[in-house]
């Protein structure tokens, strides 16, 4: 406990000797510049990290006022749970008044948190941009699932009678996925895209209904919302 | 007479009446002194108009029917599609008068197997009427054709009837996909049945059908009324369906010089009307199923049709009569299964006046 007590003064000094003025600072955005400008009219003092991307604004103390020791922990602990956080530039800004923690990343518009240990889940990526390669394997999984669903939805196997889902429905057309769930009037009750997937197998198709959580029904679903995502509903027609 | 059939009968004409105006209509009702007051006169009234409507759209040469796009199985005449396709075939013997022929208009066949056209010649065969027969897509790419041509004959040929010239293309000619990646001939008829391929060709009439069309219609005066019938319509109307004719402006240019024009294509299995020039286009039904209009294109002068119901089998699909009008124009009346007729007349077509929407449930 005692040792703890101690890295933290020692690490709030070495802030304090790091800290610069938001004047010689240019690399902000504009809305956390006019922040700090603005800060600067009221009372504020502005502590930069080491790294020169942590930045915590303080208000109720002027530059170069001393902070009481409390004050000082609370500004060390935020900036070097924010370098742990990640690589980006971080504004912070502790209000006088209100509990919340007001946080600007790479300059986007302030968000509140009430704790350190809540850093916003957008970040649960460590702040750092996807990767191409990471971006790739995401939508060949995804891919893989639609892909799976449209071979279904183009293969008479699934009924008995020789007719597949795409005779009716090219392009998944007039299947309106978004319009579920709804009551349906030819079953007199309500149901789920997934129901009236299976009315079409047992009715037109003359096959045996999927179960629920049988991977060809979520197939079917995932390629038919896919295909008929951002199509205009037309009622009547479409 | 059944309640439908007695039904279908008055929205028929009650719809000739709407292409009356008031003056017409008392003219009419004077003249034949039945201004209907009782169920006694109906008849005689309904007569009195049907020839006042002659004289409106011009006096009627003769009709014929049409039936197409029934894509049958190799599954028996218990299929539904088989069913379908009966059920049409029944509906046209009934008719009285008898038309003076019946086109059918294509995909006859799904997957274009001999079993499959065999059946469906067998069902065909029952027609009374004269029988022309056109090809599509379904019925061609399995064998390039050869069952086809066996049962049927040539897919290309002119003839002339009560002096309106009939043509028949075979409009579904695609660039060879086969030969390069090797493709069986079951894979050529799955790649080429799919409507919504994303790889697929766009059908043509191709440049031998063209020039056998130029050759044809040399022969043909001017003022001689020209029918056509394309599986495909000989326009474009969505690409990515198929619903197009890559060589379309070059067939329409071949047509153009003579004064009336219809084009009767399948294909497509919805209400479709189109107007290009001297040409007027009109889309058939299936017998077997209707498929949705495409997201764009859909030409102004269609007067779509209500999205079908899934659960009535029948609905959205059926089969269809043309009346061939003096002056050689066509009235086209789509013949649509539990839902009233829609007609679509050649007065309607050449003002652009907005048609009469479709019958609703």
């Amino acid at each position: 406990m005692k040792t703890t007590h101690k890295m933290f003064i020692g690490l709030f000094a070495l802030l304090m000797m790091y800290a610069v003025s938001a004047n010689a600072d240019n690399n902000s955005a504009t809305n956390v510049s006019s922040v700090i400008q603005q800060s600067k009219e009221q009372s504020v003092q502005i502590v930069t990290a080491c790294d020169g991307k942590k930045k915590v604004i303080v208000e109720g103390y002027k530059e170069g006022e001393p902070m009481p020791e409390h004050k000082a922990r609370e500004v060390a602990k935020l900036l070097t749970a924010l370098m742990d956080y990640c690589e980006e530039e971080i504004t912070a800004k502790i209000p006088e008044t209100e509990i919340a923690i007001q946080l600007s990343i790479n300059g986007d518009p302030f968000i509140s948190v009430t704790a350190i240990e809540e850093l916003p889940l957008v970040l649960v990526h460590g702040g750092k941009p996807h990767t191409e390669r990471e971006k790739r394997i995401w939508s060949a999984e995804l891919n893989r699932m639609i892909d799976t669903g449209y071979k279904i939805f183009h293969d008479p196997t699934l009924g008995t009678n020789g007719i597949s889902c795409d005779m009716c429905h090219p392009n998944a057309s007039n299947t309106h996925p978004e319009t579920y769930p709804k009551f349906q009037t030819q079953t007199k009750k309500a149901a789920l895209l997934r129901d009236m997937i299976n009315w079409c197998i047992e009715n037109p198709q003359e096959g045996k209904k999927l179960s629920d959580d049988d991977p060809r029904m979520k197939a079917l679903e995932a390629y038919i919302i896919s295909e008929r995502t951002g199509v205009i509903l037309e009622p009547g027609k479409h | 007479m059944s309640i439908r059939k007695c039904r279908q009968d008055r929205e028929t004409k009650n719809e000739s009446l709407s292409g009356l105006n008031r003056r017409e209509f008392l003219k009419t009702a004077v003249a034949t002194g039945t201004i209907a007051t009782g169920a006694g006169v109906f008849l005689n009234y309904a007569q009195s108009i049907a020839q006042q409507v002659e004289v409106k759209h011009g006096t009627n040469r003769f009709t014929f029917a049409y039936i197409s796009d029934s894509h049958l199985l190799d599954r028996g005449r218990e299929h539904r599609f088989a069913k379908s396709l009966i059920k049409a075939v029944k509906d046209v013997n009934a008719l009285e008068p008898q038309p003076d022929f019946v086109l059918y208009g294509g995909d006859l066949a799904q997957l274009g197997l001999r079993d499959e056209l065999s059946l469906g010649k067998d069902i065909i065969a029952e027609l009374k009427p004269k029988l022309y027969m056109m090809v599509g897509e379904h019925d061609w790419y399995y064998d390039m054709g050869d069952v086809w041509r066996e049962f049927f004959g040539k897919p290309t040929y002119s003839f002339n009837h009560k002096g309106i010239h009939f043509i028949v293309l075979n409009s579904v000619v695609v660039e060879d996909y086969w030969s390069g990646p090797k493709m069986a001939p079951m894979e050529r008829m799955l790649f080429m049945a799919q409507l919504d391929n994303p790889k697929g060709r766009p059908f043509t009439v191709g440049e031998e059908q063209r020039k056998w069309l130029s050759d044809d219609l040399s022969g043909v005066e001017k003022h001689i009324p020209i029918v056509v019938f394309s599986h495909s319509p000989l326009y474009k109307y969505y690409k990515a369906w198929n619903f197009w004719a890559d060589d379309a402006e070059q067939v329409q240019k071949l047509l153009s010089p003579f004064k009336t024009v219809t084009v009767i294509h399948g294909h497509t299995h919805q209400v479709l009307t189109n107007k290009i020039k001297n040409i007027a286009f009109h889309g058939m039904m299936s017998t077997a199923w209707p498929w949705p209009y495409a997201p764009e294109g859909i030409p102004k002068l269609t007067v779509q049709m209500d999205r079908p119901d899934p659960f009535n089998q029948f609905d959205g699909t059926g089969w269809g009569i043309v009346d061939t009008l003096h002056d050689g124009n066509v009235n086209k009346t789509y013949k649509l299964w539990d839902r009233n007729p829609m007609i679509v007349s050649y007065d309607k077509v050449s003002t652009g006046r907005e048609l009469v929407p479709g019958p609703s449930y």
